[in-house]
This record gives structure tokens, C-alpha cells and sequence, in this order.
């Protein structure tokens, strides 16, 4: 593996030897006082985040640091990328400037794909950490680490993505690969909210959350951004929220094992039922914890696995 | 005087040869060399040969939709770059289209383009005229003031935009028949292609590129038939991408609509497959389609639904197609490719003969715009304004290779049948054996 660009055509055998890499640093590291391997030591780890994100970007320097790489975080506002240097060129400097892996967080659908074309040949790595409305691997990854790490397995399992599956990065993420790795995968969101084709994808597709609770193993809440609140995708908050939040009662129609989660960040109350999100049974800050072993998994596939095949 | 020999016209029948004498086709039939030699013997003039065995004759072909870049964006295309790109591809006229910098909404830059097109001599170059000041759809342009300038504009177009308010598409329509002139409409509902990136379709969506949906196109066209019809005026609309909006022409030209549309090659060849490598180069408006979009589109210009083909010849910097999909610019080279893909998807499949690459290519856009010596037909009396064809040859297409300033071809690579040999205009020898003659 040399770059992550998505979960489209990710094999099922390379996602779950990431996903045992993940749980085998988290046992490693399990009450460790000093959380630090030596094992990228020397390697030079470039996040280049063209949109605000705190998670993500923390959960990749905090994996980047606790592999012993050297992180060096550039952000739009305040390098030449800012000064409208291209894409292009800001990737070549790094490259050339000795960053073994860049990662890039983009709103351009597609970004990271152009990305590792431009850097075809300098030996430079990418990580797509969320591009446009296309895919956000890592995401996905770490959902499903989380999952098998609640149920134990996640062939045969059901799972429902619920919201704004047209505009996620995560929901298209999460259908590759949890369904590549054998879950049955249920969207459930109002027709504007659904994709172009969506028919066609290995997923069964509703309009109506309620009907679907009893059956699922884990429930996937997405994010509404506020621009699609006013976006005319519905016609209010409040509407969408009685349609498609989780709330107690619907929590309560959940089988007692099904497992909540949230990428984040939450719109509490509107989304998600603050007791829901808050209860044992929601894994959504186990989902940030494991977010940062799975992406320690993928900086060792990509920098240090390929070394040991060669 | 000149001689062509051996060249079959529009394909058909036995090989003839041609005499041009003063910018005009004097002869044709088969072995005119002795009747030629004689004449020449007695006006003491030298008779340039050209070869054209087994070559196909057409007339020089007409471009209703070309992007000349100048003035503005001289870096990416010339008014002599771009007329070498299309006499190179057989064109014989061109249409540029106003979304140049400045706009070509006023007298003085369609006059300013109008003059240059006539110093580079290669083509004509016909500017096309804004329909509204600045392509914002606001407020008319001075339509009247363009048609009666030197350029005698006739073809109005805010190209890139779509003239969306419905009641300044009717004045334009309605003003415009005083001029004889034509509205070539960008048919483009804005409000349904707000960010839009490509065929609202499943590919599309699949990677998170959002949807530009045929029916943004089609219910312009539909409305814009029935203004047409409504006051009597000529519409014309721009690269019809959609079956649906093949549909639409159908019904509109049945119940007798004054309406008329191109298809670019590159809808006729290319769909929304290509968008899976993200390669902006196949970034274009309206976006690549469906596989059946493509073949509906074929058999439509095959059967004169769609009128013609037009290139929507857009080049652009390598910094505008060398970037993320979406800060891209849409748009693609297409004035040297234009003959053989047509060839590729129409002649080949059997859809449509060389008769019938004539009607498409030369004849019907002449027609569309009122060009009087353009899209002739190859008879004795008529303008020497014609392009010969090698339809057995083939070539392989390189951006870099191509006379435009910029490279930005999505045929990269592509081995294409029909190779352009000469183009002629009014006599006068534009290409030959596939080089520029400036």
C-alpha cells in the first residue's frame, strides 16, 4: 500500500490486517505511561488541511507522534497555500522538501486522487483524510474497528447510516467498506438527502428510521451541516429532527446490544438525543480513541509495511 | 490557377478533377489536364498541382461555436492560433464566441475581432455578439449596433451563460428578428446547477461530484421552443447533450418551431466513464454523458433532429486544467479533432455517409448563420472554399502537437480516422498536406 485514497476497491484482507494493526497497537499501548513507539522514527509526516477540522487533524498528528514521526501540520490560512499557491505545487514542495506521507483533507472531491498523481514517482505517499463529498477512509476505518470491537464481528451484521448520505464523505466511505467486509448496509434519509443511483449500490435504501430499529446491530448518525439546513434538502430542523434523530424513544426500539455512533461533530438535540449520545451503548468517544490507533495502523502500512515486503 | 486531381466529391462516384480559377471552382471532370494545359499556354500562367488521389472533397467546413480566447486570454489562444487550429481541421469559418475579456457586447470588439480574422486570412472569423451587456442577462446588448457594424453580426450567444430570465430570452428572441439574425442559447437552468461538476448520474454521486441534471437543460430548450414559437423568432441551441433534449427539438421542429442545434464531438464520443480519474481535462459544460445519451445524440445528427456539429473549441492554461476537478475550468480543444470524430462515430458505424459530413459539418451551420458563400456546393461557379479529405488515413492525436496555444485535448493519445490533406478558401490554399500556409 502506498496511498489511502478510499474504500472503493480497498481489499477486505488489506482493510482487516489495518483494522488487527490498529488493535494490536492499542493493546501495546494500553497503560503505557509514555505512549511513544520508535517504529517511524526518522519518517516525515505532512497533514495538509484545506478545511477546519480539529479531530481529524489532532487524531493524525497524535498517531503520527506516538509512531516517533516527525508531524509538521500546514494549514490553508496560514502558508502559500493561502497566497493561492495550486494544489499542485504546494504537494511538489512538500514532496521535494522530504515528506515521506502527506495527508490532506480537502473540499474538493477527488483532491487526494489528484494528489498521488502528482506525486507518482517522487515516492511520497498520500492519505485522503476527507475530500470533498467523495470519501474519508480513515473515517471508515475506524468506525469499523470500533464496531468489531463492540459486536465482535462485523460479517452478517446490520447497520443503518442515517441522514445526509448525498453530501458524506463518511457514509460513502463507510458503505465500501462495511459492506466489503460483509455487513448488510440500510441508508436511511429523506429523497434529497440520498445520491444519484443510490438503487444501484449493494445497500437497501428507506425513507422511514422507525421500521428499521429493531433489526439493526449498530446505528450510524450522520452530520447535517448547516448549509444543507438551509440548503431547501428539508423543509426545517425541526421536521428533520423528528424524521431522522435519534432520540430516547427511538433508542429505546434498538436491540439491547446495537451500538450508536457519530463521526462527529454533533448537533445535539437535533441529530442525536444528548442521553442517547451520552449512554454507555453510544461508542462515540471510543470511535476518536480507536480513530487514533487505526490511523497509527495506516502510517505503519504505509511507511513501514511497505519497507518490510521490499 | 489550380488543379486538383483525383478527388471524389462528397465521396461519391468516380475520381474527377477540380479546376479553381480566380477563388472559383471553373471545372470539373475527369482528366482536365490537357484542357487546363491549353488555357495556361495561352495566359502565360503557371498551374499549381495538388495530388488529392484517393481524397474525399467537401466543403470547407463552418464552426458555429469557437472560443478564440482573444481578447483576454491570449496566453491560451489567438485569433491566429486558433484560425490555424480550425483551417488545420478543414474549416473554412469560424464563430468566436463573446465571452472574451472584454466582453464582445459592443461594436468595437466584434469590429476588433472581426479585423483581426481578416488579417490572419486563414478563416473566416465571424464574432459572435453578446446577447445581454457583460453575459450577465440583464440588459440586451446593442444588438442592432453589432448587426450594422463591419462585422455584420448575426449570431447572438452568452455562451458560458444561459440566458435564464425568461422574459429577456423572448425580447432577445423577438429583437433579433429584425436583424435576420439568430439567438444561439447555453441552455442552462442556473438554479438546477448551482456548484455543479458533472452528469447528475451515478458516477457522479459515487464520487462526490455534484450533479448538473439533464433536465437543466432540457427544460430551457423546451421553454425556449416555445418562446420561439410564440413570436416567430430563430433559436438555436448550443451542444445538446441530453436524449431528452433530443426529444424536445423533435417536438418543437414537428409542430414547426424556427429552431435549430450543434452537437460537439466530444458529447458524440465521450462520456461521464471518464470522470472516474478525476482528470479535469474532461471537465466541460454541459458535462459528458451517458453511453445512451451518446447514441441517441449520434442517430439525431445522423437524422437532422440535431442540425450540425460545433466544437465548442475551448482551450485553456495548463494551470486552469491542472488542479483539483472542482477549481478547474470546463471546456476542451476541439476545432483539429472535430472531422474525425465525427468520422469515428458516424461515418464508420454507417449512421451517416460523406454527403451526410457535409450536410453536418459545412452545409446546415452556413445555413444556421446565413453565411452566402459559405457550405456551397461543389459545382462549377462556386467559391473554391473546400477541404479535402484522406478518409483511409489516420493519425494519433497529441495536445502538444496541435496549432492552439494550449494543449487541452481529452483525445490525448486517441488514433483517429480521417486525416484533413488541403483546405481551401475562396481559391486560396490555407493547408497543405496538413501544414498551415500563411
Amino acid at each position: 500500500m502506498k496511498h489511502l485514497l478510499s474504500t472503493d476497491g480497498l481489499d477486505p484482507a488489506q482493510a482487516t490486517a489495518v483494522l488487527d494493526t490498529a488493535d494490536t497497537l492499542k493493546r501495546t499501548l494500553l497503560g503505557r505511561e509514555v505512549r511513544k513507539l520508535p517504529t517511524l522514527r526518522g519518517r516525515t509526516v505532512v497533514t495538509m488541511f484545506y478545511e477546519n477540522s480539529t479531530r481529524t487533524r489532532v487524531s493524525f498528528e497524535v498517531a503520527g507522534k506516538w509512531m516517533s514521526a516527525d508531524v509538521i501540520n500546514v494549514s490553508a490560512g496560514g502558508s502559500s497555500v493561502g497566497k493561492g499557491e495550486s494544489l499542485r505545487d504546494t504537494a511538489l514542495t512538500l514532496s521535494a522538501a522530504g515528506a515521506d506521507l502527506v495527508i490532506v483533507r480537502h473540499p474538493a472531491s477527488g483532491a487526494a486522487h489528484r494528489l498521488a498523481g502528482w506525486l507518482e514517482g517522487t515516492g511520497t505517499g498520500v492519505v485522503n483524510a476527507g475530500d470533498g463529498m467523495h470519501e474519508h477512509p480513515t473515517q471508515a476505518l475506524l468506525d469499523a474497528a470500533t464496531l468489531r470491537e463492540r459486536l465482535g464481528t462485523i460479517a452478517g451484521r446490520r447497520i443503518a447510516i442515517v441522514g445526509d448520505v448525498l453530501h458524506s464523505r463518511v457514509a460513502r466511505s463507510n458503505v465500501h467498506l462495511l459492506t466489503a467486509l460483509g455487513a448488510e448496509v440500510v441508508l436511511v434519509a429523506p429523497p434529497t438527502l440520498l445520491p444519484t443511483g443510490v438503487e444501484n449500490w449493494p445497500v437497501s435504501v428507506s425513507h422511514d428510521l422507525d421500521p428499521e430499529l429493531p433489526a439493526l446491530d449498530a446505528v450510524m448518525m450522520l452530520r447535517v451541516q448547516a448549509e444543507r439546513m438551509h440548503g431547501g434538502f428539508f423543509p426545517s430542523a425541526r421536521e428533520y429532527s423528528i424524521a431522522y434523530g435519534l432520540s430516547e424513544r427511538r433508542f429505546k426500539q434498538l436491540p439491547e446490544h446495537a451500538v450508536v455512533l457519530h463521526p462527529g461533530p454533533m448537533l445535539r438535540g437535533m441529530e442525536i438525543a444528548a442521553a442517547v449520545a451520552d449512554s454507555p451503548r453510544a461508542a462515540i468517544t471510543e470511535q476518536v480513541r480507536n480513530g487514533v490507533h487505526v490511523r497509527m495502523a495506516v502510517l505503519y502500512h504505509l511507511l513501514a509495511g511497505e519497507e518490510e515486503a521490499a | 490557377m489550380m488543379l486538383i486531381k483525383g478527388v471524389r466529391l462528397y465521396g461519391e462516384g468516380d475520381p474527377v478533377d477540380i479546376l479553381v480559377r480566380d477563388g472559383v471552382i471553373a471545372e470539373i471532370g475527369p482528366w482536365l489536364d490537357a484542357a487546363s494545359t491549353q488555357e495556361l499556354t495561352r495566359q502565360e500562367m503557371t498551374l499549381e498541382i495538388i495530388d488529392a488521389d484517393g481524397q474525399i472533397a467537401l466543403p470547407g467546413f463552418v464552426d458555429l461555436h469557437t472560443h478564440l480566447r482573444e481578447p483576454g486570454r491570449e496566453d491560451t489562444e489567438t485569433i491566429a492560433t486558433g484560425s490555424a487550429a480550425a483551417a488545420l481541421g478543414g474549416y473554412t469559418a469560424v464563430f468566436a464566441m463573446a465571452n472574451t475579456d472584454p466582453v464582445a457586447d459592443n461594436a468595437v470588439i466584434v469590429e476588433h475581432v472581426w479585423r483581426r480574422g481578416r488579417e490572419v486570412g486563414l478563416v473566416d472569423v465571424h464574432p459572435v455578439g453578446a446577447v445581454t451587456v457583460g453575459l450577465k442577462g440583464e440588459k440586451l446588448a446593442e444588438l442592432g449596433t453589432m448587426a450594422r457594424s463591419q462585422a455584420g453580426v448575426r449570431v447572438f450567444s452568452d455562451d458560458g451563460h444561459c440566458v435564464s430570465d425568461p422574459l429577456i430570452m423572448r425580447r432577445a428572441l423577438e429583437y433579433t428578428k429584425a436583424l435576420d439574425g439568430v439567438i444561439a442559447q447555453h441552455a442552462e437552468e442556473p438554479r438546477l446547477t448551482v456548484d455543479a461538476q458533472a452528469h447528475e448520474g451515478e458516477r457522479a454521486a459515487r464520487l462526490g461530484l455534484a450533479g448538473w441534471p439533464a433536465a437543466a437543460e432540457e427544460s430551457i430548450v423546451a421553454r425556449d421552443c416555445l418562446l420561439a414559437k410564440q413570436t416567430g423568432a430563430r433559436l438555436h441551441v448550443c451542444h445538446v447533450s441530453t436524449a431528452g433534449t433530443v426529444d424536445v427539438l423533435r417536438w418543437a421542429k414537428e409542430r414547426g418551431t424556427k429552431v435549430s442545434a450543434e452537437v460537439t464531438p466530444h458529447h458524440l464520443l465521450l462520456t461521464d466513464e471518464r470522470l472516474a480519474t478525476y482528470d479535469p481535462v474532461n471537465k466541460v459544460n454541459p458535462p459528458l454523458r451517458t453511453e445512451s445519451d451518446v447514441q441517441v445524440l449520434r442517430e439525431a445528427l445522423a437524422e437532422g433532429v440535431v442540425d450540425c456539429v460545433a466544437t465548442d473549441h475551448a482551450p485553456h492554461a495548463p494551470q486552469d486544467k491542472d488542479c483539483e476537478w472542482s477549481a478547474a475550468r470546463p471546456g476542451m480543444l476541439g476545432l483539429q479533432t472535430a472531422l474525425s470524430i465525427v468520422v469515428e462515430t458516424l461515418v464508420r458505424p454507417g449512421l451517416l455517409d460523406w454527403r451526410g459530413v457535409a450536410r453536418v459539418m459545412s452545409e446546415k451551420p452556413a445555413e444556421i448563420a446565413g453565411l452566402p458563400d459559405q457550405g456551397r456546393p461543389l459545382a462549377v461557379g462556386e467559391p473554391a472554399t473546400l477541404t479535402l479529405v484522406d478518409p483511409h488515413a489516420t493519425w494519433t492525436v497529441r495536445g502538444s502537437e496541435l496549432a492552439s496555444i494550449a494543449g487541452n485535448t481529452p483525445f490525448e493519445g486517441m488514433e483517429l480516422p480521417g486525416v484533413v490533406r488541403t483546405t481551401m478558401l475562396r481559391g486560396r490554399v490555407t493547408v497543405s498536406e496538413g501544414k498551415v500556409q500563411s
